[in-house]
């Protein structure tokens, strides 16, 4: 009984969640102009838009290389910092630390906006260059990545460090054989987080883009002010593409690590 | 910068990160702050200050989004608690796909996920212009539900279960274990859901426009001055909300996780 009403809280809040993203879905694959229009039939139009129309393509694929790249960026940054701060002085970690929390808590709009009076107004850099996106981006996403990294160090063990150095490595070379590859899954995780947030960005992205280029996110804010019908209904094809994207993502990250416990399992009987 | 040099080259690995923070970081909050005391012809000035705090206006925006907030936050922890309850502790088999399915939302861009609420709400009620107030809020909560629930699972996750155990023990019924025990050691997980939603549903505009929302919030204030390249007033409003979330973050440090641990210890 109390099994059964959990169930129902749980279906309740996932439906409220995913009725509009199955609607979109459902209403993706047909000719309909307006969800609640009439559907004449099944069509695929609306995907080949996404691959057909210029402005849609050229978006898609900014979008990803910025974020791609914003995220490569930040992961670096945020993996060289930690790991300076990580060996640090108490003050002088605790300044990085706390300069590293302000674009965290601080309002995008405020981190846009600030930036932008900085570089383009004041320094005169111009929006075309794409240089004060990038750094936008690239401010967003470094302390997350930073903060993905940081418990990884904590967790580390300092004597293989020394014992790499007793064993006549250069303190570069245990830097890079012995502590790095440890650190790996936060790097990862750190770079997924970044293409997330660089992706799902707004704020900074008007602030510092070139008039001519677009985000999804700016895409689709402008897109929706005006009247074009085929943009528009091309749009539901994207967020199911994404949709689908994301849960095969978690389908396959899943039975991945479900392998993965089996294997250490065996290992272990 | 010269502290940063220590013996240890290792320690030196940090300093392009450290220089990028303060260009990036810092110089731009000084720079506000430098833009919203002076005027136009770069004066110094306190004119953008007093008319931030004479002028009904921004002061109504910035009201409006705190209740606007408040309300927000109040529907996702109601409908979050329970949810993020239920995954971690109902025993399912597959507990974290469960969660997965309800977060997964979170990667699909908010404007796609909005436009898609916006199409089922217009069917719901017809014109979303007679609805501001509580479609703002179906937005903000749809938008943000899942940074509710992921902190307040991972707070319930790590309630360890041998205090309830005790508590009931000691003789107390299921809704005491619940109120004295459960509730105080999700605090943590509470406060950080809150100021995970609380602060991006004051600044959010773009959810709000996109609903067909006509009142302000600061975010909006910020575009507008933006727009108009009032660069003084904008960073003066850039400098009120930092302040805020300045002081909400004092707030809710005192309530993180190693006060949690205390507590637990206690």
């Amino acid at each position: 009984m109390k099994k059964a009403l959990s169930c129902v809280w749980l279906a309740i809040v996932l439906l409220l969640i995913y009725i509009p993203i199955i609607i979109i879905a459902v209403y993706s694959f047909t000719d309909a102009k307006m969800v609640g229009g009439s559907i004449g039939g099944v069509s695929l139009d609306n995907y080949a838009t996404l691959f057909k129309n210029e402005g849609l393509r050229d978006m898609i694929i900014g979008t990803v290389i910025l974020a791609l790249g914003s995220a490569l960026i930040s992961t670096i940054l945020a993996t060289l910092g930690a790991l300076g701060a990580h060996y640090s002085k108490r003050v002088p970690k605790a300044l990085i630390d706390i300069a590293n929390r302000v674009p965290v808590v601080n309002a995008d709009v405020v981190t846009g906006f600030s930036l932008c009076v900085l570089l383009i107004i004041i320094l005169g850099i111009s929006k075309d260059s794409y240089i004060p996106l990038v750094i936008g981006h690239v401010v967003l996403c470094t302390p997350f990545v930073y903060l993905s990294i940081i418990p990884k160090l904590k967790q580390l063990d300092n004597n293989l460090y020394e014992a790499a150095l007793d064993l006549g490595a250069t303190p570069a070379q245990a830097l890079f054989k012995i502590v790095l590859p440890q650190l790996i899954p936060g790097i990862i995780s750190g770079f997924m987080l970044a293409v997330t947030l660089s992706l799902d960005d707004y704020f900074i992205t008007t602030y510092t883009k070139p008039a001519t280029f677009n985000t999804i996110s700016t895409y689709v804010y402008n897109a929706t002010k005006g009247n074009q019908t085929e943009v528009k209904t091309a749009l539901w094809a994207l967020s199911t593409l994404i949709f689908l994207i994301v849960v095969i993502f978690v389908v396959v990250t899943n039975v991945l690590s479900m392998k993965k416990e089996k294997n250490k399992r065996e290992k272990i009987s | 910068m010269k502290k940063l040099r220590l013996r240890f080259s290792r320690s030196q690995l940090c300093l392009p990160y450290a220089v990028f923070l303060i260009l990036f970081v810092i110089v731009p909050l000084i720079v506000i702050l430098y833009y919203a005391f002076t005027n136009g012809q770069g004066h110094f000035t306190f004119d953008n200050f007093k008319s931030f705090f004479t002028n009904a206006n921004t002061i109504g925006t910035l009201l409006y989004s705190l209740y606007l907030a408040a309300v927000t936050t109040i529907i996702c922890l109601l409908i979050a608690y329970p949810t993020a309850y239920l995954l971690a502790r109902s025993g399912f088999k597959k507990q974290y796909v469960l969660l997965m399915l309800f977060i997964a939302p979170m990667w699909i861009n908010f404007t796609l996920r909005i436009t898609a609420l916006k199409e089922v709400l217009s069917v719901l009620e017809g014109n979303l212009s007679d609805f501001p107030f509580l479609n703002s809020v179906i937005g903000l909560t749809y938008d943000f539900l899942p940074f509710m629930i992921l902190p307040l699972y991972t707070s319930f996750l790590k309630l360890d279960k041998s205090l309830l155990e005790a508590a009931s023990d000691l003789g107390a019924n299921k809704f005491f274990v619940f109120l004295q025990v459960t509730l105080p050691l999700s605090v943590p997980g509470i406060v950080s859901g809150v100021t995970m939603v609380l602060l991006p549903s004051m600044t959010n505009c773009v959810v709000l426009e996109m609903l067909y929302n006509k009142t302000y919030i600061p975010g909006s204030l910020i575009d507008s001055y933006f727009k108009a390249f009032d660069w003084n007033r904008g960073s003066m409003i850039s400098i009120v909300l930092l302040i805020i979330i300045f002081i909400v973050t004092l707030v809710t440090n005192r309530f993180s996780d190693k006060d949690g641990e205390r507590r637990t210890i206690l």
